[in-house]
């Protein structure tokens, strides 16, 4: 791939980031047929993507804004696995399974259910005989479960190389890894000129800044304000269980229903709940906890402890599976837990493509393609309002007034 | 009426003190795990719990290195790999040493380092642990089977130092044997697989294992390390094969090629792919080291007596073989560490034990942060003081983890390291002035000679050409140089750990052990560039220095 050294270039638009968020924003818009340049401090994926775990998931979204991002990104998913090879990038309609260990938790699962239908996505109702069907290691005693076939995973360092492959080899983009971001120079109107690297400059009117969990310090080089914080996460893999070929003994995405209550959760402190999946490699991934606690990368044990008695307490046969490995990364969240998309009318020519926290893979495409509608000048296909930074900047106002 | 195991439904002698691995290739039975890609066949390979090539289901529970677990009488060892429905163990780990114990100095490893910090620290009056994974004293380099016979210390080196420091660690040091440090935390809480350590202080020397190359065929049975030659002749007292090749590069070449011929094995020939004229002729580099270079003299005598050939600038660059290697090809290098065109000779044998140099384990001092750097083999290793201190206060290092020395230098670093830690834990000075001085100047003497061996023994810089597009270069994921190569060319990776996560080398059981030094230099050749120090840490961190079983990984030790 010609990854050539940005000096003294030019581009219509320059990404800063090439996570899988950048990947897919510099695809779309060189797609749309600007100029792109994606520049990234380190090499591709090597952010939050490279953390995480390639979940494209409904399932664990109540009805909102989010949830419509959601639905839109995963028929973009499902597209761009037929344009540039599925099997590239282990895309695969694996579906999800949530479970219910109480009858007070089924009841929220059945009412999510119920909204989750009335918005046209597949829910079925499982009874605690029903889950063993659907996973026959499960434990038994679960009150009940719900299958969501539409939850979909991918393997997202291979989906972030194929797109930004896409963008450069197809469309004539650029990719510029180990280009740290110095400076974004604005002009006499105060509108973005040019971006300056460690490698060299590129002239250009526009930006966009996806660049995760660090969004901020990028945000804050055109002088505003976006507050992207870190939310920890450890996630367990095991042996390999399977060969070539073999089905996995654990088959779909599966989790308690405690983890939807998590993941819209305000506390700091920390919360596990096991997801636990297998992948083609023939491991089994136990995610995810949440903690914020800046970006330190020490492997806290009471939480891989945590995690591991989660999992084994939905699949017991796990006690007796090794754990060769962890990995540790940091979900970029903003206040209200919506990712920020779109211009920011603070420094024309800026736009974010950030703060994604446990989501940032599946919204990647739909993320992509708000900004390039923006950047282009087309309508919107879902409603942008809602990840506006705009949001923030009125919030900071408001709160300064009342002290 | 001799002690058996059964092996998949096969009964199988053994002797007392022998590895599940010793008995079984004793019996002629050279794999035992199916990989789960190409459905390949692997038994032994780095012969000291590195790989994991040698996994068997021992007793019911799956995923055990037969390498490592000694064979008891009626054991039963299954090369299935049952995972659901296996029966699931209780717990693996055994009640280990008094809970709560806190220690002074908790020195890790009990190799020459550690025996020897372990040894100096209580001297100095300071409360000793001394932590190591196998159960019995004297790591690698002093390893003995369980039961060993009188006169059989005969074909060691230095005994008389071992037996000097276990003496000491005997008299007074707490030694806790079969404790495998899983996971550090600071302060320091060392969790093992025998319970949980305390300690103020803590050394490590966790010493290192084989390094290898990759080549076509290197995956065959038979073809194993010269670690894993070496552990199944003392540890087992079992030959490796009865036609042998010693190849690869380094000193230890020798004393394995020795030793294997010393047990009646035909050693077809050592062949070496550096050079060691080099160093071995520098007078200036030999100053002080004198029993370094008589040693290897000795060796060099021993295998003239015998008759091996020993070559150097030659290279075995293919494997040959259907169920097992037949068949090896041996090159000559020219001095860029090119093949010679038309040099190649086919040989015929049965085992093959290659390796080109050691790997710093380094799982520990990562783990607690410990600064590391590219030292002169190529390798890393973790980043020292004079008297051991690595970047992070309290934790000490010593031996192989600092840069491969050999086991002489690792005794004079564990001195100075257990006397440091001592002195920082409050305790006297085990040591006096003179004695320090003398071996800071034994430890720089034996550092130099080191850094000219690994010039002379640096692996052949065309080694990379030796692979074929579907040579593996990771063994645990099976991923071929193709797709190493693609991760790179096709893909765009321009690091060691964008390669890791697009190819999956690293990923397996082993965690990078094996492959992580070829893939790093792979890629950075594929980059055009030299390797970097963070292309060899990606493959050298990890979450857990060895695997756990998620019930006891669940249950706080
Ligand atoms: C444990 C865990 C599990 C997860 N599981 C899932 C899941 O199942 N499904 C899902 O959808 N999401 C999941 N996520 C979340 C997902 O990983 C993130 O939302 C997503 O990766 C964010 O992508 P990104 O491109 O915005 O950020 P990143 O991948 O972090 O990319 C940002 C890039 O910006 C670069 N950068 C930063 N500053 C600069 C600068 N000054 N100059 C140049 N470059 C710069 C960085 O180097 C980085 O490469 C998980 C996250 C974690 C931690
Ligand atoms: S050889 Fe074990 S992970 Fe690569």
């Amino acid at each position: 791939m010609a990854m050539s050294q940005p000096r003294s270039a030019t581009a219509d638009v320059v990404v800063v980031g090439a996570g899988v968020v950048g990947a897919a924003c510099a695809y779309y818009a060189a797609r749309a047929g600007l100029r792109v340049a994606v520049v990234d401090r380190g090499p591709m994926a090597g952010g939050t993507t490279g953390a995480g775990e390639g979940n494209l998931l409904v399932s664990d979204k109540s009805p909102g804004p989010e949830l419509d991002l959601t639905l839109h990104s995963l028929a973009l998913w499902e597209e761009l696995g037929s344009s540039l090879d599925a099997d590239a990038f282990e895309l695969e309609r694996k579906g999800g399974l949530v479970v219910a260990a109480t009858a007070s938790a089924l009841e929220t699962l059945r009412t999510l259910g119920t909204e989750h239908r009335a918005l046209g996505i597949t829910v079925l109702e499982l009874g605690p005989d029903d889950v063993h069907t659907y996973e026959p290691h499960l434990r038994h005693g679960l009150a009940g479960g719900a299958s969501y076939p539409q939850d979909m995973q991918l393997q997202p360092m291979l989906a972030t190389a194929h797109l930004l492959k896409a963008a450069v080899r197809d469309h004539g983009a650029s990719f510029h890894p180990g280009a740290t971001v110095t400076a974004i120079e604005l002009d006499h109107g105060g509108r973005v000129a040019a971006v300056r690297t460690s490698s060299g400059s590129i002239a250009t009117p526009a930006v966009v800044n996806a660049a995760g969990t660090w969004a901020g310090d990028v945000a804050r080089l055109a002088g505003v304000d976006v507050p992207i914080m870190p939310r920890r996460g450890f996630i367990l893999v095991t042996e390999p269980l399977t060969s070539a070929g073999e089905a996995p003994p654990i088959r779909h995405k599966v989790y308690a229903a405690e983890y939807v209550a998590n993941v819209a959760s305000e506390a700091s402190d920390l919360q596990t709940s096991a997801v636990v999946e297998g992948t083609r490699a023939g491991t089994v991934l136990i995610g995810a906890s949440r903690e914020r606690v800046g970006f330190d990368r020490t492997f806290a044990l009471p939480v891989l402890r945590r995690l591991a008695a989660q999992a084994i307490d939905l699949f017991p046969f796990l006690a007796g599976v090794h754990v060769i490995r962890a990995y540790v990364g940091f979900r970029p969240y903003s206040p209200d837990h919506l990712p920020v998309i779109g211009p920011d009318p603070r420094v024309p020519g800026l736009l974010h493509a950030c703060g994604h926290e446990g989501a940032g893979i599946g919204l990647a495409p739909a993320t992509a393609d708000l900004i390039t509608s923006a950047l282009v000048g087309a309508a919107p296909a879902v409603d942008p309002v809602p990840f506006t930074p705009e949001r923030f900047a009125v919030a900071s106002i408001a709160g300064e007034a009342n002290g | 009426m001799a002690d058996e195991i059964v092996f998949d439904g096969r009964t199988v002698p053994v002797l007392p003190g022998q590895t599940v691995a010793g008995a079984l290739w004793e019996a002629g039975i050279r794999s035992w795990r199916t990989t789960p890609v190409a459905r390949a066949q692997r038994g032994l390979f780095c012969g000291i719990g590195a790989c994991f090539d040698c996994l068997a289901t021992i007793d019911g529970v799956p995923g055990q290195r037969a390498c490592l677990a000694i064979a008891r009488p009626g054991m039963v060892v299954s090369s299935r790999h049952d995972l659901v429905g296996a029966a699931s163990p209780g717990t693996s780990a055994t009640p280990g040493p008094p809970s709560a114990a806190r220690y002074d100095v908790a020195v890790v490893g009990a190799g020459p380092a550690g025996l020897a910090a372990a040894a100096t620290a209580a001297l100095g009056g300071s409360r000793v642990a001394l932590i190591d994974g196998a159960g019995q004293p004297g790591g690698q380099f002093w390893r003995q089977r369980e039961s060993m016979g009188e006169g059989e210390e005969r074909g060691y080196r230095d005994w008389p130092v071992f037996a000097g420091l276990r003496s000491i660690v005997e008299e007074r040091v707490d030694h806790i044997p079969n404790a495998t440090v899983w996971f550090a935390e600071p302060g320091f809480v060392l969790h093992t697989t025998a319970g949980r350590v305390e300690a103020g202080r803590v050394v490590l020397a966790t010493g290192a294992y084989d390094r290898v190359l990759p080549f076509p065929g290197w995956d065959l049975p038979g073809v194993v390390t010269p670690g894993a030659a070496q552990a199944l002749l003392k540890g087992s007292g079992v030959a490796v094969g009865r036609d042998v090749v010693v190849a690869g590069a380094g000193p230890f070449l020798l004393p394995v090629a020795v030793g294997q011929a010393a047990a009646g094995v035909r050693v077809i020939g050592v062949y070496e792919a550096g050079d060691p004229r080099g160093y071995l002729g520098r007078p200036g580099s030999i100053v002080g080291v004198a029993g370094k270079v008589r040693e290897a003299m000795a060796y060099a005598a021993a295998l003239a007596r015998r008759r091996v050939p020993y070559r150097v600038r030659h290279a075995v660059i293919a494997a040959y073989g259907e169920a097992g290697v037949s068949g090896v090809d041996v090159a000559r290098l020219d001095n860029a560490g090119q093949v010679v065109a038309g040099s190649v000779k086919r040989v015929t044998c049965d085992a093959v034990a290659i390796g080109y140099g050691f790997t710093a384990n380094l799982d520990l001092a990562l783990m607690l942060g410990c600064a590391t750097r590219v030292s002169a083999d190529g390798g890393l290793a973790v980043m020292v003081g004079g008297e051991g201190q690595t970047s992070v206060p309290g934790v000490y290092a010593a031996g192989e983890i600092t840069g491969v020395g050999g086991a002489t230098l690792s005794v004079v670093e564990g001195e100075l390291a257990g006397s440091a830690a001592a002195q920082a834990a409050g305790s006297s000075d085990p040591l006096s002035g003179r004695e320090l001085a003398s071996l800071r100047r034994r430890r720089r003497r034996l550092r130099a000679f080191a850094d000219a061996m690994h010039a002379a023994h640096a692996p052949p810089a065309g080694w990379p050409v030796w692979l074929e597009d579907q040579t593996l270069v990771c063994r645990c994921e099976e991923v071929p140089y193709a797709s190493i190569a693609a991760a790179v060319t096709d893909l765009g990776a321009s690091d060691a750990r964008t390669v890791k996560l697009l190819a999956r080398p690293g990923m397996g059981w082993c965690q990078g052990r094996v492959c992580g030094y070829a893939t790093a230099e792979l890629t950075a050749r594929l980059c055009d560039r030299d390797v970097r120090r963070d292309d060899l840490a990606t493959y050298a961190h990890r979450p857990f220095a060895a695997p756990m079983l998620l019930g006891d990984l669940s249950r706080p030790t």
